[in-house]
């Protein structure tokens, strides 16, 4: 993993952003502001609201489209974005790639093609190799709109920012936290999503701790954490703990003696959990492995926020979902050439 | 909903004028709860759930809460996510979660708004309600009404009747004190009402 230099940090920024600075597609955390990540904070606070109501849906967008384009399976992410897309209305397309036309031999660009020619409006997609995202967003047509929902060992904004609303909803803020990303950091699209947006928000301190083989060389300068190989030292103090899985499909090599052995030098018990601030919370972006990365009693404990972080996870992808169609309904609006209202919606 | 952005904002822009002071606005809310209390007892609505559409008309529906005597809290109500203006200037960046405190299911509901205009507030406003439940019957009482309406919408209470040209707007500034100014929107740009919309 190798910090993006400014250059693309730009590219990723103008990728995403229209001429206005509204959201187009939605790729990366790396270039973006911090106010535009307040502001999807914000609106994902709204939508929290649409989940107390007899009928769990408002009609932002209805009459749109969505297509879960998923090239690695995954049950929590793709149902979550199903469920955002459904109470914004939208029509959703589930497509599981990875056992249908690529497995024919067709290329993403055909298949993307194909789907363009089904007036998708929106593409939600998840694929095992960095960069699918962006390679779509470069090649879909105007005004289609593309959410990365996890590419490789890259990114994944959105589970970045609901993690960012749990820790604000529980914390107030950003200023002055310390924050602990424990485990396989190397192998972790969230985790480097989770740094770039608490650098952004401005924590205090952001740590890394795991053992050397899973917390990528010149991390300190590269990723902007403070490196922690032994977990005692790390927890002193923190504010939030969050734990990453352990990722069995991306390890290829030697890079852990035995699960056990990582249970022992970094699984979370209570007992460790002390070390940590008395109001410190337990984040994982799931699925957890008990015994792992945790004990029971810390999954299941008092200080454990995991299944709000699903909860919000719905709240959050609603919002970037309905500020990407709504900037592309700004370009289509545009594009008719129809002057906006005169007058306001009183 | 002409209400500003920040609602401690005592005044909406350089390019308003002072429509009703503060005097004038209490007095016409006075006159509302009066004119709600004696339509509510003709209706046998006595103990009705009173909804105030953000920002503006929670200012007026707290007023009125008040006067009414009303025990039960006052519900909030926002209407973005139904605006049908969203495929032309996209969302509102400040959503304020809707909140009702009680279930509107078989309640006589008041909904308060401050300026009616064109009626696609309390369109929006209606079809929230109705994804929360089934009300018994709605009432709209409004602090302003104007001309311009753009669908079959009337208020049952009305404060007081604006006479405006047809590009001036009304803004309702508060929580307090309330104080309703006019104006145009700017040359150029987006109207004022326009962005204050909730």
């Amino acid at each position: 993993m190798i910090a993006p230099t400014p250059t693309q940090q730009e590219q990723a920024a103008a990728l995403q952003l229209d001429a206005q600075g509204n959201l187009k597609h939605f790729l990366t955390l790396d270039g973006l502001e911090r106010s535009l990540l307040t502001d999807i904070l914000d609106r994902a606070e709204g939508f929290l609201g649409v989940a107390r109501q007899a009928v769990k849906k408002v009609p932002l967008c209805r009459g749109k489209i969505i297509a879960n384009l998923f090239f690695e399976t995954s049950t929590r992410t793709r149902t979550t974005f199903e469920l955002a897309a459904k109470r914004l209305s939208a029509d959703v397309l589930n497509l599981n790639i990875s056992t249908s036309a690529t497995a024919k031999g067709e290329t993403l660009l055909d298949t993307l093609r194909n789907l363009e020619a089904m007036h998708v409006d929106m593409f939600v997609v998840r694929h095992a190799d960095s960069g699918a995202a962006h390679f779509i967003a470069t090649h879909a047509a105007a005004p289609v709109a593309v959410i990365n929902a996890g590419d490789g060992c890259y990114s994944h904004p959105t589970q970045a920012m609901l993690d960012m609303f749990t820790i604000r909803a529980h914390k107030g803020g950003f200023e002055g936290l310390t924050v602990a990303i424990i485990g396989d950091v190397l192998h972790s699209r969230v985790a480097r999503s989770q740094i770039t947006a608490l650098n952004t928000l401005g924590v205090a301190e952001v740590r890394a701790i795991g053992p050397s083989t899973l917390v990528p060389a010149r991390s300190e300068e590269a990723l902007g954490v403070r490196v922690f190989h032994d977990l005692r030292a790390g927890l002193r103090g923190v504010d939030v703990i969050i734990l990453l899985r352990l990722q069995h499909e991306r390890m290829d090599g030697g890079f852990l003696p035995s699960e056990h052995e990582y249970f022992h030098l970094f699984g979370l018990t209570d007992k460790r959990l002390g070390l940590a601030a008395p109001d410190a919370i337990v984040m994982h972006p799931g699925p957890i492995n008990r015994g792992v990365e945790m004990d029971s009693s810390v999954a299941d404990g008092e200080r454990s926020v995991i299944l709000e972080q699903v909860s919000n996870g719905l709240a959050v992808r609603m919002a970037v979902m309905s500020m990407c169609i709504g900037t592309q309904n700004l370009w289509l609006h545009a594009a008719g050439q129809q002057p906006p209202a005169e007058v306001g919606d009183v | 909903m002409t209400a500003t952005d920040s609602p401690d904002t005592p005044s909406p822009g350089p390019a308003t004028s002072l429509y009703r002071d503060t005097a004038a606005v209490e007095a016409a809310i006075t006159d509302m709860a009066q004119a709600l209390d004696t339509l509510l007892s003709a209706r046998g609505a006595h103990a009705p759930l009173m909804i105030g559409i953000h920002t503006g008309g929670v200012w007026v529906a707290e007023r009125l809460h008040a006067l009414l005597g009303l025990t039960e809290p006052l519900g909030h109500l926002d209407i973005s996510f139904y605006r049908d203006d969203f495929t032309r200037i996209g969302m509102h960046p400040r959503v304020r979660p809707s909140h009702l405190p009680v279930a509107v299911d078989d309640r006589h509901i008041v909904l308060v708004d401050d300026v009616l205009q064109s009626g696609r507030t309390i369109r929006a406003a209606l079809n929230v309600l109705f994804d929360y439940g089934r009300p018994a019957s709605v009432l709209l009482a409004v602090l302003a009404e104007r001309s311009g309406r753009e669908l079959p919408v009337e208020p049952n209470v009305v404060g007081l009747h604006a006479d405006l040209a047809p590009g001036e707007h009304l803004k309702l500034a508060g929580p307090d004190p309330l104080t309703l100014y006019r104006g145009s929107p700017p040359p150029g740009g987006r109207s004022v009402a326009e962005d204050a919309a909730p």
